[in-house]
C-alpha cells in the first residue's frame, strides 16, 4: 500500500513544439475527491489522456498505489485499476443500457472464448455472476429500470449516469471524470453531487474530476490543482485555491 | 423454468425447414441433380453470409477479401481431400477431414493478414482486404500443382453433400450465435460502436478483432471445401473480388449485425442467382449484377439516409416485424418488460464509427504517434 | 529504357486516375469505388462517338462532358443523400454504382471486348530508341494537366474553398461556404480526370469492356494510398511509381504472372509502415 492512491511525478506531453501538458504533480489519497480545474484548453482532459494512456507521457511518469503504470496501453491501465467517463459521451451507442455495464464487467471474469461458444458450465456461471453484478451497479445509478433501453434512447442525464455506472463496472481504484456536470441543470448537478460522493462512499473509491462548474468543484471536492496553459497554477485545499489570486485571475482575466 | 425463446431458435429452426424435407427426400432417392447442387451452393453461401455478418455487423468493420479466404481453404483443402482419397475410402471422412484442413488454413490466412493490418481502419482496411484477397487469388493460380490456369480438379461428393452442408452451416450459425450472446460478442460490440470508450473499459482490441477475423476466415475456408466438394474443377476465377461483393450483397440485404437476415438473404439471393443464370444468357447475364447494384443502393440508402429517418421509423420492416410479434403476443410482452433489447444491432444505426476527420488518424502506439506529431510540426 | 517510359506512360494514367480518388477522398471523405467505372463510360463515350465521326477531337470533348455529368449524378443520387451516415455505408454504396454501371454498360454494348482506334501517330526515333508518339502525348498531357489542377487547386478562389472544406467541413460552411456545391464541383473535376484518362488508357491499350475500369480503378487507388490520401502530389507520385513497378515487373518473366500481387504487397507493406502512405498528413482522433 503507497500512502497515495495516484501520484504523478513531472508528468508531461509535448505535440511536436506544443507543450500541452507540463510537470503536473499531482498527489491523491486514497478516498479522495480531487478536482482538476481550468480554464479551457488549459490541458485538463490531456491529463486524463496520459493517465489512461491514450497519450504516452513525454516526461515523467505516474504510479497507481505505488505501481508504475507508464507506457501500459489503455486497456491494460484499466485493468490496473483506473477508469474514466468522457467529456463528449461516449456510450456503446447501439448496445443496451445492461450490455454497457456488462462491457465493463468483462475485465474480470475468466471466462475465454471457446468457453463461451461451446456454452461450457463456466459461460453460464460467469454470466450470472457478471448480470447480477451490473444490476446491482445499475440500481445505484437508478437505471435498472431501463436496463433494456438501446444507450444512445436515453435522455442526457441518464447517459452520463450510464458512463459513470459503466466505468465503476471495471471494478477501479481510481476513478476519473471528466466534466459530469456539463449541460446538467442546477438540480441535476445537486443530485450528481450526492451520486459522487456515494460513489466515494459505497465503492471506497477515489476521485479525480474535471469540472467547470465552481458549484459542484467547491461543495465536493477536498483538493484541487488549478491547471493553465498546461503547467500548475495552483494546488492546495479547495478554499484556499478558489481565493487564490491567480486563480481568480486565469478565470476572469486581469 | 427456462422458458422456450423463439429468437435463439429461429435460426436453427430457417436452416431445418430448409434441410429436413430434401434430406428426407435425398434418401428417398427422389432429389434431382440439379436441385442438390442449387441447395449446397445456397448452404454455403449462409455459411459465407453469416461469417461475414461477424465482420462487417458485428465488428463493424468492412472486409472485401472474404473469397480469398475461401479460396485458400478451397485450394488447400481440395488438395487434402484428393491425397487423402488415395488413403482412405470414406468419402465422409475424407471430406471432414479436409474441411478441417482448409478450416484452418483460412483462419492462420486470416491470423496472417489480420496480424498487420487491424490496425489500419475503415476505408483503408477494406482495401487491404481486397487486395489480400486478389494475391491469394493470384498466388493459387500461379501454381502448377494446383493445375495453374486450369483450376484444381477434384472429385465430386455426390448427391447428398447438400446434407453436410446444412450441417455446417448450423454449426456457424451455432458459434456466431453462441460467441455473440457472451462477454466476447459484447466486447466485439463495444469496438465497433465505440473503440476509443471499449479500449477504455479494458477490451482488448486487437485480440478480438484478430479473432474475429480468424473465426470469419475458418468458416470461409470450410465454405470453400464444400464449394470444391460441389464442383470440379476448383477455378481461382470464382474467388475473384465480384464474388466478395456477392456475399457482401447479402449481409447488406438481411441487415448488418442480424443472422436471420443473412441466412433468409443468402438463400433467397443464392436461389434467384441460379434461377437468373440458368434462364438468362450471354450478356442478359448482366442483369444479376444490376439486381446487386440496386439492392446495395437502395437498401443502404433507405437504412441509412439521415433525412429518411422519421419514413424508416414509420414504415420500417422492423417495426412490422414488432407489430406482428404484439399482434400473436398480445399482452406477454409487457408483463415480462419486454424482450432484452436487440444486441443485434439496426444497422441503420451502426454509427459513424469513425468520425470522418479520423478516418485519417493512425491509430498508432502512443508513443509512435507523438512521433509523427512531431515530424509534423 | 522503352519499360521505363512505357511504365512512365502507365504511370501517368495511373496518377490522373488517382487525383480523382484523392481530391473526393481529401473533400467528399469517402472512398469512390466507382471511379474507376467512370473511366470505362468514359472509354465506351469515345468509342460510340468515333463509330459516328471519325475524330479524336469531339470523341475527347463528349467523353468528358458525359464523365463529368456522369461524375454530378451518382454524387447527388447516391451520395448525398448518405451525407453524415456512416463512412461503411457510402463505401458500400459506392461499389453498388459501381456494380450499376458495369452492368448497365454491358446490357448495352455487350460483355465482349470492342477495339477502340484513336488516331495512328506512328512513332518517333530518339537516340536510337523507337518511342510511340502516343506515349508522348500522353506523358505530356498527363503533366500538363495536373500542373493545371496543382494551380486552380492554390490560386483560385474555387480552389482555396476546397482545401478548406477538406481541412474542416463545419468550420468552411460557417465561412460561408457552399459545402454541397464545393464536392459537387470536386465530383466534376474528378470524373473530367477521369474522362482524360480513358482516352490516354485507349490510347495505350486499343480495346473496351464493361470490365475496363475496374483494375485501373484499384490500382489508381492504390496509387492513391501509397501517395498518401488527400494529397495531390502524393497522387502523382504514387501513380507514377505503380505505373513503372507494373511494366517493370511484367517485362520480367519470373516475375510478370505476380505483377498485380506484387503491386498489392506493395500497397500492403506502405499502410504498414506509413499507414497514411507516403505523403500523408497524420490526424488523431480527438478524445
Amino acid at each position: 500500500m503507497s500512502e497515495y492512491m495516484l501520484e504523478t511525478r513531472s508528468l508531461g506531453i509535448s505535440f511536436g513544439g506544443l507543450k500541452a501538458a507540463q510537470d503536473i504533480n499531482l498527489k491523491i489519497k486514497k478516498n479522495q475527491l480531487y478536482g482538476l480545474i481550468g480554464p479551457n484548453g488549459a490541458g485538463k482532459t490531456t491529463v486524463f489522456n496520459l493517465l489512461t494512456g491514450v497519450y504516452r507521457p513525454t516526461t515523467g511518469t505516474f504510479l497507481l498505489d505505488g505501481e508504475e503504470l507508464v507506457g501500459k496501453t489503455p486497456a491494460e491501465i484499466n485493468k490496473k485499476g483506473i477508469a474514466r467517463t468522457f467529456q463528449n459521451i461516449r456510450l456503446f451507442s447501439n448496445m443496451s443500457v445492461i450490455d454497457n455495464v456488462l462491457v465493463g464487467m468483462g475485465n474480470s471474469s475468466k471466462c475465454n472464448i471457446m468457453q463461451s461458444i461451446f456454452r461450457l458450465p463456466k459461460h453460464f456461471s460467469t454470466e450470472k455472476q457478471m448480470r447480477s453484478a451490473a444490476r446491482e451497479l445499475l440500481r445505484v445509478f437508478g437505471l435498472d429500470e431501463e436496463r433494456r433501453t438501446v444507450a444512445s434512447n436515453l435522455p442526457y442525464g441518464s447517459q452520463r449516469r450510464l458512463e459513470m455506472a459503466r466505468a465503476l463496472a471495471t471494478n477501479p481504484k481510481l476513478l476519473l471524470l471528466d466534466e459530469p456536470a456539463a449541460g446538467m441543470n442546477p438540480q441535476e448537478t445537486a443530485e450528481l453531487t450526492a451520486t459522487i460522493r456515494r460513489i466515494r462512499d459505497e465503492f471506497d473509491m477515489t476521485v479525480l474530476l474535471i469540472e467547470h462548474d465552481m458549484s459542484l468543484v467547491s461543495g465536493l471536492c477536498d483538493e484541487l490543482t488549478v491547471l493553465n496553459f498546461g503547467t500548475t497554477l495552483a494546488h492546495g485545499a479547495t478554499e484556499e485555491v478558489l481565493r487564490h489570486p491567480d486563480v481568480i485571475k486565469a478565470y476572469l482575466g486581469e | 423454468m427456462k422458458k422456450f425463446k423463439l429468437k435463439h431458435w429461429i435460426n436453427y429452426i430457417l436452416i431445418l425447414a430448409l434441410a429436413i424435407p430434401f434430406t428426407v427426400m435425398a434418401f428417398t432417392g427422389s432429389v434431382k441433380g440439379s436441385t442438390s447442387l442449387m441447395l449446397a451452393q445456397i448452404g454455403y453461401s449462409i455459411i459465407l453470409a453469416v461469417s461475414l455478418n461477424l465482420v462487417v455487423g458485428f465488428l463493424g468493420e468492412l472486409s472485401l477479401g472474404h473469397a480469398g479466404f475461401m479460396c485458400a481453404g478451397a485450394y488447400i483443402g481440395c488438395f487434402t481431400a484428393n491425397y487423402l482419397h488415395t488413403v482412405i475410402p470414406d468419402p465422409t471422412v475424407v471430406l471432414i477431414l479436409s474441411m478441417i484442413v482448409g478450416g484452418l488454413t483460412a483462419a492462420l490466412f486470416g491470423f496472417i493478414i489480420g496480424l498487420p493490418t487491424l490496425r489500419l481502419k475503415g476505408d483503408y482496411l477494406a482495401i487491404v482486404t481486397l487486395a489480400f484477397g486478389e494475391i491469394i487469388r493470384t498466388v493459387f493460380m500461379n501454381q502448377e500443382v494446383f493445375g495453374g490456369a486450369l483450376g484444381l480438379t477434384t472429385r465430386k461428393y455426390g448427391k447428398t453433400l447438400f446434407v453436410i452442408v446444412f450441417v455446417m452451416a448450423l454449426f456457424t450459425v451455432f458459434v456466431t450465435q453462441n460467441l455473440m450472446k457472451s462477454k466476447h460478442g459484447r466486447a466485439i460490440q463495444a469496438i465497433r460502436d465505440n473503440e476509443i470508450a471499449a479500449r477504455a473499459m479494458g477490451v482488448n482490441v486487437t485480440y478480438y478483432k484478430l479473432a474475429v477475423f480468424v473465426i470469419a476466415a475458418f468458416f470461409a475456408g470450410i465454405a470453400g471445401v464444400l464449394y470444391g466438394h460441389n464442383t470440379t474443377p476448383v477455378d481461382y476465377g470464382f474467388f475473384s473480388f465480384n464474388y466478395s461483393v456477392e456475399i457482401l450483397v447479402m449481409v447488406v440485404l438481411g441487415g448488418m449485425g442480424n443472422i436471420t437476415g443473412s441466412i433468409l438473404s443468402a438463400t433467397v439471393l443464392t436461389f434467384i442467382n441460379i434461377q437468373l443464370t440458368t434462364k438468362l444468357s450471354g450478356d442478359l447475364a448482366a442483369l444479376k449484377y444490376l439486381i446487386y447494384a440496386l439492392i446495395l443502393i437502395v437498401a443502404v440508402i433507405w437504412n441509412n439516409a439521415p433525412a429518411l429517418s422519421k419514413v424508416r421509423e414509420r414504415f420500417g420492416l422492423r417495426r412490422l416485424v414488432e407489430y406482428i410479434i404484439i399482434k400473436i403476443r398480445g399482452h406477454r410482452i409487457k408483463e415480462e418488460g419486454g424482450m432484452e433489447a436487440p444486441s443485434t444491432a439496426d444497422w441503420s444505426k451502426v454509427p459513424t464509427k469513425i468520425p470522418m476527420d479520423a478516418l485519417l488518424s493512425t491509430d498508432v502506439i502512443p508513443e509512435q504517434s507523438i512521433k509523427e506529431e512531431g515530424d509534423k510540426k | 529504357m522503352n519499360t521505363l517510359i512505357n511504365g512512365l506512360c502507365l504511370g501517368g494514367i495511373y496518377a490522373l486516375i488517382a487525383l480523382g480518388y484523392t481530391m473526393v477522398y481529401g473533400i467528399a471523405k469517402m472512398l469512390n469505388f466507382a471511379h474507376g467505372d467512370i473511366i470505362m463510360v468514359g472509354a465506351y463515350a469515345v468509342f460510340t462517338t468515333l463509330s459516328i465521326m471519325d475524330h479524336p477531337i469531339p470523341a475527347v470533348i463528349v467523353a468528358v462532358i458525359i464523365c463529368t455529368v456522369l461524375g454530378i449524378v451518382t454524387e447527388r443520387v447516391a451520395y448525398r443523400p448518405l451525407r453524415g451516415a456512416s463512412p461503411l455505408a457510402v463505401l458500400i454504396t459506392a461499389i453498388g454504382v459501381s456494380y450499376l454501371l458495369q452492368s448497365v454498360s454491358q446490357l448495352i454494348y455487350g460483355a465482349g471486348t470492342r477495339p477502340v482506334t484513336i488516331g495512328n501517330w506512328g512513332s518517333l526515333e530518339v537516340m536510337g530508341i523507337s518511342i510511340s508518339i502516343s506515349s508522348l502525348l500522353t506523358l505530356g498531357l498527363c503533366i500538363v494537366i495536373m500542373v493545371g489542377l496543382t494551380l486552380f487547386i492554390n490560386k483560385t478562389k474555387a480552389g482555396t474553398a476546397m482545401l478548406a472544406v477538406s481541412e474542416d467541413r463545419a468550420a468552411a460552411s460557417l465561412m460561408g461556404i457552399n459545402v454541397n456545391g464545393i464536392i459537387t464541383l470536386t465530383f466534376a473535376i474528378g470524373s473530367a480526370l477521369a474522362a482524360c484518362a480513358s482516352v490516354f488508357y485507349l490510347m495505350q491499350i486499343p480495346a473496351v469492356s464493361p470490365t475496363l475500369g475496374a483494375m485501373p480503378g484499384i490500382k489508381a487507388f492504390t496509387a492513391a494510398v501509397i501517395g498518401g490520401i488527400g494529397s495531390i502530389p502524393g497522387a502523382m507520385v504514387g501513380g507514377i511509381l505503380l505505373g513503372i513497378i507494373e511494366k517493370v515487373c511484367s517485362s520480367i518473366p519470373v516475375l510478370a504472372p505476380y505483377t498485380t500481387a506484387i503491386e498489392f504487397g506493395l500497397l500492403v507493406l506502405i499502410l504498414m509502415v506509413r499507414p497514411t502512405g507516403l505523403m500523408g498528413k497524420t490526424r488523431r482522433e480527438k478524445v
